[in-house]
């Protein structure tokens, strides 16, 4: 048995960072970085006691939705939504499908992969609202706008998950196809498809989901939807038709989650 | 797998039956008609001459924004710095709500299956459902234009996002050492403590560094309705029809987006 | 030191698990508790500590009983138990320190084990029992660098560090090889003696528990058939417990060489093994 004096009697856990200095300097940053940020923020104090009243209005209007004074636009914001998400969701899904092949290094030659992945990294670099506020200015205000903005949203959300999905598979069916003489259509027919088929009908459920939900954000900037009807809403002050357009958004949104909830389980 | 036999009586091989393939055809019958309808009835309203005309526009566009207006980039460093800020205090705020929501929402971590998890769900819920734009839109007209109704956007629409994913990831935790650490006369607190914290600390500071790469992105497109950062330069420059400015915003967006990008990859690599 | 009265168990989904097992382990005594799986081992040792809840029955530490007794005493009563665990039950991630101290708990209020400031002897404890492991060399490493027969002994030490009367260990050894389960349930025998613990140690290789064990108690489908002498476990009994199949060999051992490094090979083998292996 040891002699229990030997031992210390005290023990601090190592650091995470090991090197002193860095660590020193690593959090006295973050602090900095902190303390300036926080400073930075201006706050209008008058205008913030102005905003208790309305934030209080407004969460009386989540009480009382007014469903009915406003009922005309939303019906037509909701139906502009509606429509635009399921064509943008299929038109992206079909335009998808070519790029997120090509972008499969397993399965394209190099320079068809490097056009595509560009095409995917393009469609992914700018917010869908940016994307909105130029297609606007081309094609003129409205859902067709919309439309386009979440068709090329789609198709980089898509084609990337789909490439990296194809990256993924099982190489054994795809030398079985190869070995049997089967050309290049056949082999993505035969080895690929059954292979990327049900996380594809996942994705693109999950993506009609994030479509209606970006095509309430559109309509900010003048691509039409929903999201117009609430700016007017709100522009106007009417918070009981603003918290009424909400509910509508989040009950769409919570049973479009729980549908393809539904069908995702049924296929996988 | 139907074989069926021929008039002739040979077998004959179908991938599935007749019923089942009818079905998948009036399936898709149905699934082009609805986007059919969708269609003519999102341009209904078009007026296509725009629409024809939109590349023309675009050209036009790209003309006027090249080359950018570069000596308009002094003017852009305060509301670069306040669009960092409005991702990293929205991300930091949301925290201390996200976590808690978290452990309420996890199966294995909360205190009332039927009472307090599906009240913590509708919160995750309710908060993903609204886009950071419109909490934007909300926070704008409540608490005023500026940097904080961005922060505190950036804030609501992060709960629902990270006390999501975090609550998954507690649900995914070992339950051996949680047992352990209860075998030890371990009060609940330091239960949490030491069998659950340790286990989830990865996926939640990957969750953290993620969602704030995200929150760069929002932070900067909040600005167009009033909530600071360098959306309401983009929106005045817009206003305005300056697209030499429009471009260099674009161009300054890009940069940020793929350095916090960058910068989450390599903070995830430390952490795993 | 352990008593246990008429212990049933009946899980939600209606197996009977436990059958009313009665079972007295006096202080000092490392008793081994064998059966086939599902026999309800587990069970029972985790009903000891209520990580499961009885049934029925009655389970007494010293004079104190466990079961009845509320959260707070429970937890009173859950310190001077100490339980070893199957795969380990680390805590991966953190240092091989901070899982030993992890055995005092129960001991120190929040604050302490939040910031990790435990008292003077509780630290100095720990080194102690980390070199009577022989692991003082990995104080700072973190549990997931460690080989599994040196989990198994951080996992030893966390439960020492309790200063426990009793010790629970269900599977010490099933996920280690051999050689290492022979060290393991050496050192379990060893700290026992050294300390006078009184320990059930659930444990299906029948070879190792009369190798290390004194004492067998056999549990069959919930009730136990068996309380003796591990030298008493001949071919009847291991039937009695498991049920028929061939135990000659198994059964002989107990009086011969213990050592079944290879049970089916003849004896000069396992010795040439072990040169090899050391």
């Amino acid at each position: 048995m040891a002699v229990a004096t030997s031992y210390p009697d005290r023990w601090r856990r190592p650091p995470f960072v090991a090197r002193a200095w860095l660590r020193w300097v690593l959090y006295g940053g973050a602090v900095l970085y902190l303390v300036v940020a926080v400073g930075s923020v201006e706050v209008n104090w008058a205008r913030l006691a102005e905003g208790l009243q309305r934030g209080a209005r407004l969460l009386a209007g989540f009480m009382t939705p007014d469903f009915s004074s406003r009922w005309g636009d939303i019906v037509q914001g909701m139906r502009e939504s509606l429509t635009m998400t399921v064509t943008s969701t299929v038109a992206g899904i079909l335009l998808a499908i070519p790029v997120g092949i090509g972008a499969a290094r397993n399965l394209a030659p190099l320079p068809v992969y490097l056009v595509c992945r560009a095409v995917v990294a393009l469609s992914r670099t700018f917010h869908e609202v940016i994307v909105a506020i130029l297609f606007v200015a081309m094609v003129g205000f409205g859902p067709f706008a919309g439309f386009l903005t979440l068709t090329v949203a789609t198709i980089g959300f898509i084609a990337k998950l789909l490439a990296e999905d194809i990256e993924d598979i099982d190489p054994g069916p795809v030398e079985a196809i190869r070995a049997t003489g089967g050309s290049w259509l056949q082999l993505v027919d035969w080895a690929v498809r059954p292979q990327v088929m049900p996380r594809l009908i996942g994705l693109s459920l999950y993506r009609l989901d994030i479509n209606f939900r970006e095509s309430a954000v559109v309509g900010i900037v003048g691509a039409g939807g929903i999201g117009a009807t609430l700016n007017t809403a709100l522009d106007r002050y009417e918070y009981g038709s603003a918290a009424a357009i909400l509910i509508l958004i989040i009950a769409v949104v919570m049973a479009a989650e729980y549908g393809s909830g539904l069908v995702r389980r049924r296929i996988q | 797998m139907p074989v069926s036999s021929a008039a002739d009586g040979t077998p004959v091989w179908r991938r599935t039956t007749r019923r089942r393939a009818l079905l998948a055809w009036f399936a898709w019958l149905m699934l082009v008609a609805l986007v059919v309808a969708a269609w003519n009835e999102m341009t209904r309203d078009t007026i296509w001459a725009f629409v024809w005309d939109a590349p023309g526009q675009a050209a036009d566009i790209g003309t006027r924004m090249l080359p950018p207006r570069w000596s308009y980039a002094g003017e852009l460093l305060r509301p670069l710095w306040d669009t960092l800020a409005i991702a990293t205090l929205g991300t930091l705020l949301a925290l201390p709500i996200a976590v808690p929501v978290a452990v309420l929402a996890a199966r294995n971590t909360t205190p009332s299956a039927t009472l307090v998890r599906p009240l913590a769900l509708l919160i995750i819920v309710a908060s993903r459902s609204i886009n950071s734009l419109i909490w934007a839109l909300l926070l704008v007209t409540v608490l005023g234009p500026g940097v904080l109704a961005g922060i505190v956007a950036i804030a609501l629409r992060s709960v629902g996002f990270m006390g999501k994913l975090i609550y998954e990831a507690i649900e995914e935790i070992d339950p051996a050492p949680v047992e352990a650490m209860q075998a030890t006369g371990a009060s609940a607190l330091q239960v949490m403590d030491y069998g659950i914290v340790p286990q989830v600390m990865p996926a939640f500071a990957g969750i953290t560094v993620f969602r704030w790469d995200i929150n760069i992105r929002e932070s900067a497109v909040v600005g167009l309705v009033g909530a600071g950062g360098i959306g309401l330069s983009l929106e005045a420059s817009l206003n305005t029809l300056a697209w030499s400015q429009v471009s260099l915003i674009l161009l300054v967006i890009l940069a940020t987006v793929l350095v916090s990008e960058w910068v989450s990859a390599k903070v995830r690599h430390a952490i795993i | 030191m352990l008593r246990i009265e008429g212990l049933q168990k009946q899980y939600r989904t209606g197996d009977a698990a436990l059958r009313g097992v009665d079972l007295v382990v006096p202080a000092g005594e490392v008793i081994g508790l064998i059966g086939p799986s599902g026999a309800g081992k587990s069970t029972l040792i985790r009903c000891v500590n209520r990580l499961v809840e009885p049934t029925a029955g009655r389970i007494f530490l010293g004079d104190d009983e466990v079961t009845g007794a509320s959260r707070r005493a429970l937890r009173r009563l859950r310190r001077r138990m100490g339980m070893i665990f199957q795969e380990f039950a680390l805590v991966e991630r953190l240092t091989v320190m901070e899982n030993v101290l992890a055995g005092r708990l129960g001991a120190v209020p929040f604050w302490r084990s939040l910031t990790r400031r435990f008292p003077p002897e509780d630290v100095r404890n720990a080194f102690a029992t980390l070199d009577r492991v022989g692991l003082l060399d990995h104080v700072d490493k973190r549990a997931d660098a460690l080989s599994g027969g040196q989990r198994q002994r951080v996992g030893i030490a966390r439960a020492l560090l309790q200063d426990p009367d009793l010790l629970l260990i269900d599977e010490p050894t099933a996920s280690l090889d051999p050689k290492t389960s022979r060290q393991i349930m050496r050192l379990i025998g060893e700290v026992c003696a050294e300390r006078r613990l009184a320990a059930v140690v659930n444990i299906h290789d029948v070879a190792l528990a009369q190798m290390f064990l004194g004492r067998i108690v056999g549990l069959k489908a919930g009730e136990v058939v068996y309380d003796g002498p591990s030298a008493g476990l001949d071919a009847t009994v291991l039937t009695r417990i498991y049920g028929e199949e061939d135990w000659t060999r198994t059964a002989r051992s107990a009086d011969g060489e213990p050592d079944d490094a290879a049970p089916a090979a003849p004896a000069p083998a396992p010795r040439l093994l072990r040169a090899a292996a050391e």
